[in-house]
């Protein structure tokens, strides 16, 4: 445990003291807060309509604010994944600092965890920055707290599946652009595996669609907590983890 | 301490390692020499628990590198070839990390990371970031981040590469400071290097290992035959190198006289005895009573590099050295 967090730390070191992490939180901040102004300004002027035609429907902030940013969110996270674990293992084979890692007394599982873990940790600081967005929503609004929290969990689990393969992904070369492009590829892959279902009802649709990470979003956006989902996360996280420790391994044997 | 027997490491298709099998006594400095691409670092990386060997069984401070590598790694210190040093870290909290990583922590840590610092002449650089050091303070860094945690052996992959003169002296010395507490091996291309620091080398070639013995019997074994080497000065200037050496070939017991240099009236020879005899005092006797002077006259021992080539070169080594190949290397020593 003591070890994990001692990788985790020197990881989030690193992010801090080069303008990866400003930046990508910078970019985050930008592109978050105008899909806020902008569901905002829809939902003010959705609710003046209504007004005016006489018969106010009730409307409700989590369920035409919140939900579908929530939803904005996981998709745009899928373009900030790769940038985070892009380097985790490719920069220390690059720079040969994995010959340290590698030689310390310190378990493969110990080192992968702990990197995993600083990517988590840096995804939450993202995530934290929306959250000023919503806190806005609060202070103005009446909405339902507890959606929103089951929202975030479900932000933090399918980010931790897509930064285990991304950590994965990391290990297979020395070149971070070429671990960046790859883990992009499979976000997006995974992401968008769910179209099938649009037009197919076959059984070999409903697996692929099952195999997207946006199908199991769902319900984390209408605030509901579903285990199943929960579970599909949770075997993400665990395959990814499970296949950089074997990477890890190969890596001696071959290297 | 080190206990390697029949350590073989295959890749795809080259063999780097074949059936190496040697020791290592508590407390020594070892040399581990040979040509680039030898497979000295493959060794050294089995030995550091970051490869497995395909064959083969390798024991450092007792235990296995395969069964228990974990108390092999906290008994080890490892400077890899390139320093595995942070650049975006101040030298100071990379040394800090690397304590931790080997299980160091707290007050004991933070003692210990000045300590090392100023053994290892960085302590002027501390608060400094490690990408903006100069190739010799980032090897010296990585040296230091090898001994942070005292560990029992060192293993050091070419500790001077890329220091200039003055450091590689620094850095020899500290070596030979740390010997006693530490068991050492250092690998190297360089053979002064191993004549200055080590008392045992192990030569390995094409992944074989090809001599192992003390530094010393190495010089000898290579000498079977006595070496002399001569300065002779005619008392007038007249007098030439030639003459010389017709009246030294004529002195019993010389198989070869070689003109290595001549200034003047003033000339070298590099002298061989047959087999198992002793010319020097004949020599002497044969110039002095010429009439010329003897301005000086010693034993040339092989140098090591030329040991090495006889090792590792294989056929070639084995010919008569032609007179350039026999200059080259005189100048060498």
């Amino acid at each position: 445990m003591r070890n994990i967090w001692v990788i985790a730390q020197k990881e989030l070191n690193s992010y801090f003291v080069s303008p990866v992490a400003y930046l990508l939180l910078t970019m985050f901040a930008v592109i978050f807060g105008f899909f806020f102004w902008n569901s905002v300004g829809y939902f003010n002027a959705a609710s003046l309509q209504s007004q005016m035609g006489g018969q106010a429907m009730p409307m409700s902030v989590n369920e035409y604010v919140i939900r579908p940013l929530l939803s904005n969110i996981s998709v745009v996270g899928l373009f900030f994944i790769p940038m985070i674990t892009m380097r985790l293992f490719a920069e220390e084979k690059r720079l040969g600092t994995i010959e340290l890692l590698a030689t310390s007394p310190i378990r493969d599982v110990e080192i992968i965890v702990g990197k995993w873990l600083s990517a988590m940790i840096l995804y939450a600081i993202l995530l934290l920055f929306s959250a000023i967005n919503f806190a806005f929503l609060f202070r103005y609004g009446n909405p339902d707290w507890k959606p929103l929290a089951i929202g975030y969990l479900g932000l933090l689990l399918q980010a931790g599946g897509l930064l285990a393969i991304g950590t994965f992904i990391s290990t297979l070369t020395k070149n971070q652009i070429i671990a960046g492009a790859a883990t992009f590829g499979v976000c997006l892959l995974l992401w968008v595996l769910e179209w099938v279902s649009g037009y197919e009802t076959a059984t070999w649709a409903k697996v692929l669609a099952y195999m997207s990470v946006i199908t199991h979003f769902d319900s984390f956006s209408k605030g509901v907590l579903d285990t199943k989902d929960a579970v599909f996360y949770l075997s993400v996280i665990f395959l990814g983890l499970f296949l950089t420790t074997r990477s890890m391994e190969s890596l001696r044997w071959r290297s | 301490m080190i206990k390697v027997q029949g350590l073989t490491k295959r890749y795809a298709h080259t063999l780097a390692v074949d059936h190496i099998s040697f020791e290592v006594q508590k407390g020594q400095i070892v040399g581990f020499l040979g040509p680039n691409g030898a497979g000295k670092t493959t060794t050294m990386r089995i030995l550091t628990c970051f490869l497995p060997p395909s064959e083969g069984t390798a024991n450092v401070a007792g235990f296995d590198v395969l069964e228990q590598p974990l108390e092999v790694k906290r008994r080890i210190g490892y400077l890899p070839e390139t320093p595995p040093v942070y650049q975006e870290m101040e030298v100071k909290e990379y040394l800090t990390f690397v304590g931790k990583l080997k299980g160091m922590s707290g007050s004991s840590l933070a003692s210990r990371v000045s300590e090392v610092a100023e053994r290892c002449a960085v302590g002027d650089v501390q608060n400094k970031l490690i990408g903006k050091l100069s190739k010799g303070y980032r090897q010296r860094v990585g040296l230091a981040q090898a001994i942070i945690h005292n560990p029992e052996v060192l293993i050091l992959d070419e500790p001077t590469a890329g220091l200039d003169p003055k450091q590689i002296i620094e850095t020899r010395d500290l070596i030979r400071s740390l010997a006693g507490d530490h068991t050492i091996i250092l690998s190297t291309h360089i053979l002064p290097e191993v004549e200055q620091t080590c008392e045992q080398v192990l030569i390995i070639n094409k992944g074989k290992l090809v001599a192992t013995d003390s530094v010393h019997n190495l010089q000898n074994r290579a000498r079977g035959a006595e070496s002399v080497m001569l300065e002779v000065e005619g008392r007038n200037s007249a007098l030439d190198a030639q003459t010389i050496q017709h009246r030294l070939e004529t002195v019993n017991g010389v198989s070869r006289v070689l003109l290595k240099d001549s200034r003047g009236n003033r000339s070298v020879f590099e002298v061989e005895s047959l087999k198992d005899r002793f010319i020097r005092g004949d020599l002497a006797r044969a110039i002095v009573e010429s009439g010329w002077n003897l301005n000086e006259l010693r034993p040339s021992a092989m140098s090591l590099e030329e040991v090495f080539l006889q090792l590792t070169g294989g056929e070639k080594a084995a010919e008569e050295p032609t007179v350039e190949e026999a200059l080259v290397q005189g100048e060498i020593q």
